[in-house]
């Protein structure tokens, strides 16, 4: 687990190089997809989020078209935006830190704040660290890939696939300690495995938030008792 | 749509939501029910993420490398090794295994 003894500064870091790598295989993706560089960077610029843009470069591929694109990385983006919620009174950004920090909202800035709770100056330490470090590896690395394609080789074959999978089991680790919270967590993702078979990439991670909406209103009803 | 405008139109709609969740009135997120659903859908969609790219794959859902990786990096966790270890051992078990097998 990311015990207090370990820095927040190593934990970031670690996370920002390893996310980062994938912005390789995107910016290779992009590219055959048909977008041109240019394209393929203002997506990691602007749009920031590995889900949301792997799913529109997707759709293109299969020639779909722009509009089923659009749809889906706007659908994927929703869990920043839950994600959000949770770090808006953890962060209490205002002025131009505000948008600054939206723009840095997701998967892996806000899991490493959540591994850093309860300490509140370590939550907001770690979510600038990984959202700038993030930001700065998954550009760079996009470029990369952009440019040289699939010369660089596959991640999947250094088991980068692997070490994001498990990256976000030691992310959410200290909070499993809590026997609800760990239940959540097992139930959570076997449901999103097995839907996975069902639904397109993407909308079985969104759909894991009905599992907690249903351990929120059971949560709820104990309390009111 | 151009692809161009389909590009910028997508990122702002992506943007929209992160800016939205941090515009939410203070009052209504620092809500201790809303705080406790916040924290119980982080941890369910991130449990989720790891469902999914260990046990996921464009055949369906598979058993191989990526899984025995997750449960090295379990056992590490437990025994308190240093995240960033955990997370090189995780690739160096599934980039070794996929070399053997």
């Amino acid at each position: 687990m990311p015990s207090e003894a370990q820095s927040v500064k190593a934990i970031s870091f670690g996370v920002g190089f390893a996310t980062g790598l994938y912005g390789i295989s995107f910016g290779a993706l992009s590219v055959a997809a048909g977008l041109d560089f240019w394209q393929t960077m203002v997506l990691s610029l602007l749009m920031f989020s590995g889900g949301s843009q792997f799913a529109f470069v997707g759709v293109i591929a299969t020639g779909a078209g722009v509009v089923p694109a659009v749809l889906s990385a706007w659908l994927l983006g929703v869990r920043n935006g839950f994600y959000a919620i949770r770090l808006a009174p953890v962060m209490s950004l205002s002025g131009i830190l505000k948008p600054l920090g939206a723009q840095l909202t997701i998967d892996e800035s806000n899991a490493v704040s959540l591994s850093q709770e309860p300490d509140l100056a370590k939550q907001r330490q770690g979510f600038w660290l990984t959202g700038i470090a993030v930001f700065i590896f998954w550009n760079l690395l996009t470029a990369a890939g952009a440019l040289l394609g699939s010369a660089i080789g596959n991640p999947a074959d250094w088991g980068l696939d692997a070490a994001a999978g498990a990256a976000f089991l030691g992310l959410i680790w200290p909070r499993l300690k809590e026997s609800k919270l760990l239940v959540l967590a097992v139930v959570s993702a076997f449901t999103a495995t097995l839907l996975s078979s069902f639904v397109p990439a993407g909308i079985p991670v969104l759909l894991t938030a009905g599992v907690a909406v249903i351990f929120w209103i059971i949560e709820l009803l104990g309390k009111s008792k | 749509m151009t692809l161009w405008v389909g590009v910028l139109l997508a990122s702002a709609l992506v943007y929209s939501w992160k800016l939205l969740g941090h515009l939410i009135p203070e009052r209504f997120v620092r809500n201790p029910s809303i705080r406790s659903l916040a924290a119980l859908l982080t941890v369910a969609m991130l449990a989720g993420l790891v469902g999914i790219q260990t046990f996921v794959s464009a055949e369906g859902i598979t058993l191989d490398a990526r899984a025995a990786a997750l449960g090295v990096a379990a056992v590490l966790f437990f025994l308190r090794v240093p995240f960033i270890f955990v997370v090189i051992a995780a690739a160096a078990v599934a980039s070794l295994l996929r070399m053997w097998l």
